[in-house]
């Protein structure tokens, strides 16, 4: 994906990573702004299913050609499904940060703690400072 | 720009095995003069090869072109300037290898007796005393054979040092500047690492630090001046706020070309703090070749070191029955060896030479001199506006290094850090350390170093300026470069996600 785009349907953590809230599950990715600063992404290690994610926690790592870094939970949760085609396609992390390169799903414990999550407008706000 | 292939572009890279043809020689021994005698009087048949070595066969003018070719299709410190910030590429002065390539250095065999080794003994014992009046600190081990050895080397003293004591802790503190080693080591030695911020001047942020320091800290690991090339003024209060706690200080010698000196790591209150020989010391930086990157440690941390270490006695010099220097394993509370044998001896060599032949103001010359280079070229760069597009990341006086940020380039010219590096590669510079460090966005770390003339400087800063305008007009040109090296923008992501590691033979 070439241009900047931050869907307004999803939540934001400050960290970069998004989420998207269905019922009691979540669905978490990288935003656009994390995956080109980051550059190309080589590898993406997968966390273990019925592993126990905390908000704010880093829950895995990606690398790109540039460096390893830790992506952080946007919510707390029980991982109940990762995406399986990163293992041998983490590029899609670049191509569709939104769409097939979101990364894992989780079962939500906490539903207040979206609160603390940016809506659109303030986190594209914080990218601009 | 439609770049026409060139003749090295063109040449396929191949190996030696590739190359010649069955039964070609690059030398014919002359014929036998003496009575031939069976093969297995000689060697044991149950030693030998059941079948011949498969080795390259080529003609001696084959085998010239071969290197030589290789060597040209390289980029290195002979070829042009090499400003790779926090790897020090200085010259490699000539004199370090006649000296290193004397027989006496070059052919002793690591297994000699210490007895018949006193000299080269004498110029290790030589450098560590150097060495450790550089560091401030008055004991050093020479076996750690490389800066990341070093770390590890040092880190486990750190751990030997807290297990001696009956308090055994569980992390280190690291800057989020810190070089990628750091953690690394934090890590092999079997801590986990704990990030400190950085404050608004580029340094330690120290409200972070002292609420990050507690009594499960084992070390604190800092470079100073850091990885944006600052020196961190609150240097002593950090190293307070460590020892209160019961840790260590551990000094990164990664930067040690800015301070050699002038100010010391153990002044500072560190205990340890490890050298790179290839970096402030002119040990070639060699392909993963043979290195050395000797720690100093204080006193508290001396029983620790690992062994053997080399010591000496008192009176006169031995006149056959005694020894003047020797190994001393008599060390119980060691860490044990790190290293076979007694390091990359050659290594030793060359920066004894460097620090002999420079002295101790020589040395300090040098620090000041690269300091200086440095920010001649932030002020160049800067007075040909390069600055408006590449600003600082911290806009303070620099030692030897500085850290400019590419995201105005970026937003304004279209172009990455990345292509203006590749770009660089075309106007015969190496391009300067990219993407590091971390915290910087789209960062240019730029270490001049005291080699080079101001000749070079400017010449390489206006090659920059060029790079910009010429990205006014046409980002394209950058984003495709290099055009005239031996190979074109290569596939980095492809690299990492399908890597070739073997080579058919």
């Amino acid at each position: 994906m070439a241009e900047a785009s931050y869907p307004p349907e999803l939540l934001y953590h400050p960290e970069h990573d998004w989420a998207r809230i269905e019922g009691d599950v979540a669905t978490f990715g990288i935003t656009w702004h994390a995956q080109d600063a980051l550059g190309d992404i080589v590898y993406f290690d997968a966390p273990a299913i019925g592993a126990q994610l905390s908000q704010n926690e880093p829950y895995t790592e990606v690398e790109s050609v540039k460096a390893v870094s830790d992506v952080y939970a946007p919510l707390s949760g029980e991982l109940v499904e990762v995406n399986e085609r990163l293992a041998d396609n983490p590029e899609l992390v670049n191509e569709d940060p939104y769409g097939d390169g979101w990364m894992v799903k989780i079962r939500i414990t906490d539903a207040g703690e979206a609160g603390g999550l940016l809506a659109r407008d303030a986190y594209v706000a914080t990218l601009e400072e | 720009m439609t770049p026409t292939e060139t003749a090295m572009q063109r040449d396929r890279a191949v190996t030696i095995f590739e190359k010649g043809q069955a039964g070609r020689r690059a030398f014919s021994p002359p014929p036998l003069d003496v009575p031939e005698r069976p093969l297995d009087e000689l060697i044991p048949p149950r030693l030998r090869r059941r079948e011949p070595a498969r080795l390259p066969e080529v003609s001696e003018p084959e085998l010239v072109r071969h290197y030589v070719r290789i060597s040209r299709r390289n980029f290195d410190l002979d070829t042009g300037f090499y400003p790779l910030g926090s790897c020090t590429m200085k010259h490699n002065p000539r004199l370090h290898e006649r000296v290193a390539g004397l027989a006496g250095h070059a052919r002793l065999h690591p297994l000699q007796d210490p007895q018949r080794a006193q000299g080269a003994l004498e110029l290790m014992w030589n450098l560590e005393r150097a060495l450790a009046e550089i560091a401030g600190l008055p004991y050093v081990s020479l076996q750690p054979s490389a800066g990341s050895h070093g770390e590890l080397a040092g880190v486990l003293l750190t751990r030997a040092y807290h297990e001696d004591r009956g308090d055994p802790r569980r992390t280190v503190l690291t800057p989020d500047t810190a070089h990628g080693t750091n953690p690394a080591t934090v890590t092999m030695a079997g801590y986990d690492v704990v990030k400190v911020g950085t404050n608004a001047d580029g340094g330690v942020d120290l409200d972070d630090l002292r609420a990050k320091a507690d009594k499960d800290t084992a070390c604190l690991m800092l470079t100073n001046p850091n990885t944006l090339g600052l020196f961190d003024p609150n240097i002593e209060e950090i190293v307070r706020i460590v020892h209160d706690v019961g840790a260590t200080a551990y000094y990164d010698g990664a930067n040690l070309n800015a301070v050699m000196g002038i100010s010391r790591p153990g002044d500072m209150g560190f205990d340890i703090v490890h050298f790179n020989l290839h970096k402030s010391f002119t040990q070639p930086h060699g392909g993963g070749g043979p290195g050395a990157g000797p720690i100093a440690v204080s006193e508290r941390i001396a029983p620790f070191l690992p062994r053997p270490v080399i010591v000496r006695h008192g009176g006169e010099r031995s006149n056959g029955s005694g020894r003047e220097f020797d190994l001393d394993y008599d060390r119980p509370k060691s860490i044990g060896r790190v290293r076979g044998f007694q390091g990359n001896y050659g290594c030793f060599v060359r920066a004894y030479a460097y620090i002999r032949s420079l002295g101790a103001s020589g040395l300090r010359d040098a620090s000041e001199v690269a300091v200086l280079n440095a920010n001649y070229l932030l002020a160049r760069l800067r007075q040909l506006g390069v600055c408006e597009l590449l600003p600082p990341a911290y806009d303070r006086i620099c030692m030897h290094e500085f850290a400019l940020t590419g995201a105005p380039m970026k937003s304004e010219l279209g172009i990455r850090t990345l292509d203006l590096a590749k770009r660089l590669l075309d106007h015969g510079y190496h391009p300067p350390t990219v993407y590091f460090p971390l915290l910087v966005e789209e960062a240019l770390l730029i270490e001049p170093t005291e080699t080079e003339t101001k000749e070079t400087l400017d010449a390489f800063a206006e090659a920059v300026a060029a790079i910009l305008s010429e990205a006014r007009e046409d980002p394209e040109i950058a984003r495709g470069a290099p055009y005239t090296t031996p190979v074109r923008r290569l596939d980095e992501a492809g690299a990492a996600k399908k890597p070739v590691l073997r080579q058919p033979l």
